[in-house]
């Protein structure tokens, strides 16, 4: 998993069998600390309760489409949680 | 699998229903002299690793649900071993 940050919903006008009511969000993935890493993508909502502007950690490939329910479903990013704190500690 | 550093934790209260209970742990990916690369993964410590400590990332989903005895479970990355010395 990875962390990220929820930068917009996306509201599809039409969408494959077994993603109805799927809340999609608009993800800028992010590094450890919290900066911005690489280019947004659109992720389903696994917890749904997510929103614009919460750090989430997210799951990519088979094990996001797992999230949901059907999870016999086209998708490749989810968001797995909702990150409440991140500590990091220095160990060098 | 993959060498990795615990580089901290994080704590989520709303999560997918399957994630209650586990520690997730911030790793860094170590290269090939043991330094940190840049990249980083968080993984499920099921095991009880704490900062600082080269881990064994099993980076694989079927294997990690094997070792969680979780079937269905979102997830990919799971700490299988502590590492005392790589020579």
């Amino acid at each position: 998993m990875f962390l990220g940050k929820v930068i917009g919903r996306v509201v599809p006008a039409v969408i494959y069998d077994g993603m109805a009511g799927v809340p999609l969000l608009w993800v800028q993935p992010l590094d450890k600390t919290g900066e911005d890493k690489g280019l947004p993508f659109v992720c389903a909502d696994g917890t749904r309760m997510a929103g614009p502007g919460e750090m989430i950690y997210w799951e990519a490939s088979r094990e996001a489409a797992m999230t949901l329910d059907p999870s016999y479903v086209p998708v490749d990013h989810a968001v797995v949680g909702i990150v409440d704190e991140l500590s990091l500690e220095d160990y060098s | 699998m993959i060498l990795a550093k615990v580089a901290g934790r994080i704590t989520s209260t709303i999560h997918h229903p399957d994630m209650a209970g586990y520690k997730l742990l911030v790793c860094d990916k170590l290269n090939d002299r043991g330094e940190p690369n840049g990249g980083y993964v968080i993984a499920i410590d099921n095991i009880g690793a704490g900062a600082g400590e080269t881990v064994i990332i099993l980076d694989e989903g079927t294997g990690a649900r094997q070792v969680l005895d979780a079937d269905g479970m979102p997830v990919r990355s799971v700490i299988v071993g502590v590492v005392d010395d790589v020579s």
